[in-house]
């Protein structure tokens, strides 16, 4: 077998991303954020994805996440980086509690469309709040860290570098859980459940158990966006949102944990850079980079690495 | 009373939208079991088109009359054109892929469409209102309804009965529920399954296109116009049961009067509502309310 050599990779992106960021410009500071973000929720889908599960509602957590940072702003003045990710995972991980007992009875595309369908309850609500701001969401108190807010030119860099560790951490753990025997039944649920529970084991309380974790990661990338950007609304529970965290998910494939945060990033760059070239043709960049990805390497950008160290 | 009435109304003409715009998709899914997100996408081409091609005509003296028989015709010759496209060029190497995989193949060409629709037509809105305002209003109680809301109901009436027909009576149709119950035994007893997908994707993206083609004179077609109807349809089909016709009726009726009833009574929950109808059908029959028991398969 070959050597695991994920943690030491992890430690030494970790440690680049730190050192190279005072010295990036701002706009790629931001872009790496915002990419560790979505990379956090994407981690989640992948979670649920190796067992064959496609969420087309994970808005409904990045969202929970994004609302519980900034109302915990709005309600408390809590500006504290870690307060604030704390609470949107917390919030979205009961959430994905509660309604994890229905959904983990569900497969296939009822899975994905009873996810949507509740994630478009939420949407419906925030966007008829007028107290939080209806479709025009609210802004964010400017973030602190341990009480201290830092000089302007470094706030940008002071989140990246907590979205960094808390990304480090996170995908430390999954890393971990994904070789736990709960995390390994994943594949087996994928191909056949009955199987499973012929082995003596509960394929819907695993389920459950990675819904939460899926739920509690998106909360965690909802809050990091939402500070991150400084402003959120109602769209991020939209169905569009979910769909650009399942084309991440697709785009990056679930061979590793790193993936969904490489893929998360070469989003954001493709986005970038096409909507910089040409505004009006960037979703069909999108649009094709999927039909590419799914036509000829159905594994994802990641089966890329894997099927170079095999030859 | 009155304001009952109104609800009564503003919900059938509303469950006739819904209906028109679902009931592509649920065929599409009955026969080829692919959950459409692109469906959206033909619903927007329809309404271009529509707004497009009836705009020109008037434009050139077109007897205002015709504009009813325009939009079909636009709605046909813009799905004629691209469903086969797509269904011949990227589709039908996909039918051995996941349903979840051949969504996601639909999603991407979404994708797609939304900025083919902004290169070809740009980004600003189109309007054709003559066919709306043409036919008059008439009055009920204090409410003025416009004629041209009956014309949509009728389109609904004629796509569902005509479909309901075809399937039953032609024999397309009893080749078609014949796929729909066993592809494979189709397959081997000689039915052409292919030619059959070919048509079933043409005709279920021709009737998206048509609700966006008759719905475009009441709206300002704009990008981004099939977005919210993806969802929408979606709510319906699964609310009466993928795949089954009576079933897209019942969704959108329900739908339809769920809508036109909060939207009267407590406009704040107009969106949500739907969506929980949507979740509680769901939760309670996963497979929507007319649907057949499946077995499970080891």
């Amino acid at each position: 077998m070959k050597r695991d050599r994920t943690p030491q990779t992890l430690v030494l992106i970790l440690a680049a991303i730190l050192a190279v960021g005072p010295f990036a410009p701002q706009w790629t500071v931001f872009l790496l954020t915002v990419a560790l973000a979505k990379g956090l929720v994407v981690l989640g889908l992948m979670i649920l994805l190796r067992c064959g599960l496609v969420s087309f509602g994970q808005a409904l957590y990045y969202c929970i996440g994004a609302y519980a940072a900034g109302m915990l702003g709005r309600l408390f003045q809590v500006s504290g980086v870690f307060t604030l990710m704390l609470a949107g995972m917390v919030a979205a991980g009961v959430a994905g509690f509660v309604f994890g007992f229905l959904l983990a009875r569900y497969r296939s595309i009822f899975f994905g469309l009873l996810s949507l369908a509740i994630s478009m309850i939420l949407y419906g609500l925030l966007v008829k709040t007028e107290a939080l701001g209806s479709s025009d969401g609210f802004n964010l108190l400017p973030s602190t860290l341990a009480g201290i807010r830092p000089a302007d030119a470094w706030v940008r860099y002071m989140v990246l570098a907590v979205a960094a560790a808390v990304a480090f951490v996170a995908a430390l753990l999954v890393h971990r859980y994904l070789k736990t025997p709960l995390g390994r039944l994943a594949p087996a649920i994928k191909d056949n459940e009955i199987r499973v529970e012929y082995m003596g084991a509960s394929a819907r309380h695993a389920i459950h158990v990675k819904y939460v974790i899926a739920a509690a990661l998106a909360g965690l990338g909802g809050a990091l966006a939402a500070t991150t950007v400084g402003h959120i609304d109602p769209e991020m529970a939209y169905w569009t949102t979910s769909g650009e965290f399942i084309f991440i998910t697709i785009l990056a494939g679930t061979g590793n944990v790193i993936a969904p945060f490489l893929g998360a990033l070469i989003f954001g760059i493709i986005q970038t850079v096409a909507f910089d070239i040409s505004p009006n043709t960037w979703q069909m960049v999108l649009g094709s980079s999927l039909l590419v990805v799914i036509l000829f390497l159905p594994n994802g950008l990641w089966s890329l690495f894997t099927r170079r160290k095999a030859s | 009373m009155e304001q009952f009435i109104a609800v009564l109304i503003d919900g059938i003409i509303y469950s006739a939208w819904l209906f028109v715009a679902a009931i592509g998709l649920t065929l599409i899914y009955g026969v080829m079991k692919i959950v459409n997100v692109a469906h959206g996408s033909f619903y927007a081409l329809g309404a271009y088109a529509a707004a497009s091609i009836t705009g020109a005509l008037l434009a050139h003296g077109m007897p205002p009359y015709l504009s009813y028989a325009v939009l079909l015709g636009s709605a046909l010759l813009v799905t004629v054109i691209v469903a086969p496209l797509i269904e011949r060029g990227i589709l039908r190497f996909m039918y051995a892929k996941d349903e979840v995989v051949i969504l996601l193949i639909t999603y991407a060409l979404f994708l797609i469409f939304e900025d083919v629709i902004k290169l070809i037509w740009g980004v600003n809105p189109y309007f054709v209102a003559e066919p709306y305002g043409l036919l008059g209003s008439f009055d009920i109680g204090d409410l003025t309804y416009p004629y041209y809301n009956l014309i949509l109901v009728g389109v609904a009436i004629v796509c569902g009965a005509g479909l309901y027909w075809m399937l039953k009576h032609t024999r397309t149709g009893k080749l078609l529920v014949a796929v729909i119950h066993d592809t494979e035994v189709s397959r081997a007893m000689g039915i052409n399954v292919d030619r059959l997908y070919l048509i079933t994707f043409t005709f279920g993206s021709l009737l998206a296109a048509i609700g966006g083609a008759y719905t475009a004179p009441t709206i300002s077609v704009v990008p981004g116009l099939g977005v919210e109807v993806i969802v929408l349809s979606f709510a319906v089909v699964v609310i009466g049961g993928l795949g089954s016709l009576p079933g897209a009726a019942l969704g959108a009726v329900i739908v339809g009067l769920v809508r036109s009833a909060t939207v009267h009574y407590l406009p704040e929950a107009e969106l949500f509502v739907i969506y929980l109808v949507m979740a509680m059908v769901l939760a309670f029959r996963p497979r929507g309310l007319f649907s057949i028991a499946e077995a499970r398969k080891i």
